[in-house]
């Protein structure tokens, strides 16, 4: 709760400082906010507020995941900087992040399933406006447009789900609904309802057959909101989905198993296979995030022992993400042209960011000694244990296609001639998160104690 | 002092080599790929006194995986090559102007890093770690300063990666299995499983797919001519002096043992493989008409049959492969320079629009001949022992393996000759500067090195035989 509040606080303080004519010590106060309340959130002090119907717990998993936001939102926050020096609604788009912020907090700790709806509604109105927010783009609109008619009517089965859930057991609390989920005598709309929320949970962290919203709106929005999308919303997305998974469905019936691998396999290779044929980078980052979901649904197959696995995926995925985003908006100075050919020969006119580049690819390709390896080995470790070995080999094979477009990207840095006159957008602010990003991408590969003992 | 310490040198050099800068990169990479072998030679000496070389620190608690390292005769021998061979690569660099050298350089002594780590690594896990690794080095080596059109390159390159890959992952499934069985990744707790026939044969083809693209076999070689003559010189030695050692070397220390019975049972098979991989290398070379395609296919009939003598599941199989893959590992580089002196000067690695070069340079060409005769095995060289070993293996499972592998050494004999005859022999049709002396220095060493062991192969066999014994054991 503490912490809802303080995020709550810095997103208020970003509203009022442009009246108080602060808006140059928006962006460094916020950050520097953001990470001492990641630091306290971390170490465990923040005293506690009971109370408000208990609608928020503060477990381990709600501990660990918020702080994860919470640096990832700092650190969103730093590499979007650039793109508003000369903007007049500075104060406006950071305090939308912050509060998107709180959103994604209020999805991993909620003990009440209004708070949840008001947690997911919160993060996706804020990245409804930032989809839109280049006003003058017309992909920018069309993007947000797509984005708020497709994710208003997820929210919609996501709340009827809901309200079927409350009509069976007369409660919005997460304790009584765990208690009827388990229960024999539950009436049957109650998983009626767990359907719904799941089909409307399927769509938020982009699953197929509910991805094709994703390569648009990813491809339309302001690239600095782009990399909010695919690191921050899908993590979030992704949490709050397991940890709905545990309160309705902790005793996953077989038939519902078997959807999910559906979906798991599906969402895999369409990701990959999609990717594959892409020639603008932020559609391929579109793509293999999707194929990325597939890996992190595959938690959800055996929720017992899953959550550092999710933890540790979601973290290492993020991280990849920014890294990879930071370079993104380093070359990609032009917002319309995305285009793959941008990356020639990164390696000989930028070496530092094509090492940054590379490094991000090959962890979200899982090689080792990178974080990303051991996300996917904890997670195939995972999945052989509890017995789907068949799965296990599909999810290699499609590590396999995975390499195909990561490393298409890889050849153009250093293969292709760079195109004569490209111009990068020299903003430190990119440097200082790629380098961090990548610093923590090795450091988590060679010390993974660190993430995988928290939870 | 324990073992690790040749790990840290590399690992240093690497870095070392990378901040020296363009100027100085090739001879501080030089200076820390000696210091690796000589640090190498001091764990040699103190393993000798019965010194306790082993590394164990606890790396990820929850899953019960260390960083350990283990010594015994069979990973000092498959160090002692790595660390061995790593400067004779780096010197031969030297004939090469790269561009942008700190990088190519370091990225070397990298890829030695990870290539004794997986010979001396003791958990499996840290094991397929050091495995993977290693590619990624030799893909960036093969990628930025590779020979050709950058197009071709680029699609052979990404084939070999795409393919080795594959290999390992099917590797790591398989480690991942173990585990669920017993709940570490150590390598004797892993031996003690006991596990059914089906399990094993499952285990058996995941591993042998890993370790057959990686040697390579047939019919998992497609990648390798392509990628040994589009690689630089100095990557194709790594590729071919060592990296195809990782995989002859993880057959015998984890393929065989945790999949005993099962092996027992495919032995006509996986040796039929082998040596059908030595008759089609042998045929295929007789046709080759770019010198590196030509000692590509060579090598892949070599090391069929090294292969061959492994999984033959004798004791003088396994001896003669590991002394047959510590020559192929010297004769090959020597080889590769060789081809890397002549291209130096002709720029071009035709067959055709070679010869003369006999006359020209008479030096050279004993040299090269020593190397040449080394590499089809003539008595008194070092590879004649191995050979003769993994035949006389051969021999026992079945006179015919022999017969089949022995014809092809006879035809590897004149693709050999034939290949000197018209690259070297003949009048003089272009110019050939006579190589130095700082040139020769690489060729002298594979030279005295492949006589000296030729000889005296008995220290070597001593130190391999108690490890191969208890191998040989554990298969049973």
């Amino acid at each position: 709760m503490t912490t809802l509040i303080a995020i709550i606080g810095i997103g208020i303080f970003c509203l009022l400082a442009e009246i108080m004519n602060l808006k140059k010590i928006i962006i460094p106060v916020s950050i520097v906010a953001l990470l001492t309340l990641f630091s306290v959130n971390l170490a465990g002090e923040l005293p506690e507020i009971t109370g408000y119907e208990s609608m928020i717990i503060s477990d381990k998993f709600a501990k660990y995941f918020s702080s994860l936001f919470i640096v990832l939102t700092a650190l969103l926050i730093l590499m979007s900087a650039p793109s508003y020096k000369n903007s007049s609604k500075l104060s406006d788009f950071i305090s939308i992040k912050v509060f998107m912020l709180s959103g994604a907090v209020a999805m991993v700790s909620f003990s009440n399933m209004a708070m949840f709806f008001l947690g997911i509604e919160v993060l996706s109105i804020g990245l409804y406006i930032l989809a839109g927010s280049d006003r003058l783009n017309i992909k920018s609109n069309e993007a947000g447009m797509k984005y708020f008619l497709m994710g208003s009517f997820a929210s919609g089965i996501l709340l009827f789900g809901i309200t079927m859930l409350y009509g069976a057991t007369g409660t919005f609390d997460v304790g009584t609904l765990y208690e009827a989920s388990i229960s024999a005598s539950t009436e049957f709309w109650f998983y009626i309802g767990v359907i719904l929320i799941t089909i409307g949970m399927l769509f938020k962290v982009a699953a197929t057959p509910m991805h094709f919203w994703a390569p648009d709106v990813y491809e339309g929005s302001p690239t600095q909101v782009t990399a909010i999308m695919s690191t921050l919303a899908k993590v979030a997305a992704m949490a709050s989905f397991f940890k709905l998974i545990t309160i309705l469905n902790s005793t996953m019936e077989h038939r519902y198993t078997e959807v999910m691998i559906v979906v798991v396999i599906a969402t895999m290779l369409f990701g990959n296979i999609m990717a594959l044929r892409q020639k603008k980078i932020k559609r391929v980052i579109a793509y293999s995030g999707i194929s990325h979901t597939g890996f992190m649904l595959m938690t959800l197959l055996n929720i017992n022992a899953a959550e550092n696995n999710l933890l540790f995926y979601a973290t290492s995925y993020a991280i990849a993400g920014l890294a990879a985003f930071s370079v993104i908006l380093f070359v990609i100075k032009n917002e319309d042209n995305d285009q793959i050919e941008n990356f020639n020969g990164l390696g000989k006119s930028n070496p530092l960011m094509a090492f940054i580049m590379t490094i991000a690819l090959l962890s979200m390709a899982g090689i080792p000694i990178l974080a990303g390896f051991f996300a996917k080995f904890f997670l195939l470790n995972q999945i052989i244990t509890s017995g789907f070995i068949g799965l296990a080999i599909v999810a290699i094979i499609n590590s396999m296609i995975a390499v195909f477009y990561y490393f298409k990207i890889v050849v153009a840095m250093y293969t292709k001639e760079p195109t004569y006159g490209k111009e990068f957008a020299n903003h430190s602010e990119y440097y200082i998160v790629g380098i961090v990003a990548t610093v923590l991408l090795v450091l988590i590969g060679l010390f993974p104690d660190a993430i995988m003992n928290l939870i | 002092m324990d073992i690790s310490i040749v790990l840290i040198v590399l690992l240093v050099g690497a870095l070392v080599t990378y901040l020296s800068g363009n100027k100085f990169a090739s001879k501080t990479a030089l200076i820390s790929s000696i210091a690796a072998f000589g640090a190498t030679i001091i764990s040699l000496n103190a393993f000798q006194n019965g010194e306790d070389l082993d590394v164990n620190l606890p790396w990820i608690s929850q899953l019960n995986i260390n960083f350990a390292l283990h010594v015994d005769g069979l990973s000092l021998v498959m160090l002692v090559l790595t660390t061995g061979l790593l400067p004779l690569i780096i010197l031969s660099g030297f004939i090469t102007k790269f561009e942008n050298s700190k990088s190519i350089y370091a990225l070397m002594l990298f890829m030695g890093f990870a290539m004794a780590g997986t010979f001396l690594a003791s958990d499996g896990f840290l094991y397929y770690i050091f495995w993977e690794i290693a590619l990624i080095p030799i893909y960036f080596i093969a990628l930025n300063w590779g020979n050709g059109d950058v197009e071709e390159r680029k699609k052979a390159i990404l084939k070999f990666f795409i393919y080795t890959f594959a290999g390992s992952l099917f590797m790591l499934l398989a480690f991942i299995y173990l585990y669920t069985k017993g709940g570490s990744f150590d390598i004797t707790k892993l031996y003690a499983l006991q596990l059914t026939t089906t399990e094993k044969t499952y285990l058996f083809i995941a591993f042998f797919l890993a370790y057959a693209i990686k040697i390579p076999l047939i019919p998992f070689h497609t990648w390798q001519a392509n990628t040994y003559s589009k690689a630089p010189a100095v990557g194709t030695m790594l590729l071919s002096g060592i990296m195809l050692k990782m995989g002859l070397y993880s057959v015998l220390r984890w393929q065989l043992p945790l999949t005993d019975e099962v092996a027992k049972a495919h032995v006509p098979y996986i040796v039929g493989i082998s040596i059908a991989g030595v008759i089609y290398g042998a045929i295929v070379t007789l046709k080759q008409k770019n010198l590196k395609k030509f000692l590509a296919y060579s090598s892949l009939s070599h090391v069929g049959l090294i292969a061959a003598g492994l999984y033959s599941l004798t004791f003088e199989g396994f001896q003669g492969a590991v002394l047959q893959m510590l020559s192929h590992g010297i004769v090959i580089v020597g080889l590769f320079y060789v081809v890397e002196l002549i291209y130096s000067r002709y720029n071009t690695y035709e067959i055709k629009e070679m010869g003369g070069i006999r006359i020209q340079d008479t030096y050279f060409a004993s040299l090269f001949m020593i190397i040449m005769l080394a590499s089809v095995a003539l008595p008194t060289t070092f590879n004649f022992i191995g050979e003769f070993n993994l035949l006389y293996s051969l021999f026992k499972v079945n006179i015919w393996y022999a017969v089949l592998a022995g014809t092809t050494i006879i035809l590897g004999a004149f693709y050999m000759l034939r290949m000197f005859q018209k690259v070297m022999l003949g009048g003089e049709t272009k110019s050939f500067k006579k190589i130095s002396k700082q040139e020769s220095i690489v060729l002298i060493i594979v030279v005295g090195l492949t006589i000296f062991f030729g000889l005296f192969p008995q220290p070597i066999i001593d130190l391999i035989t108690p490890s191969l014994q208890s191998i040989l054991t554990q298969i049973k």
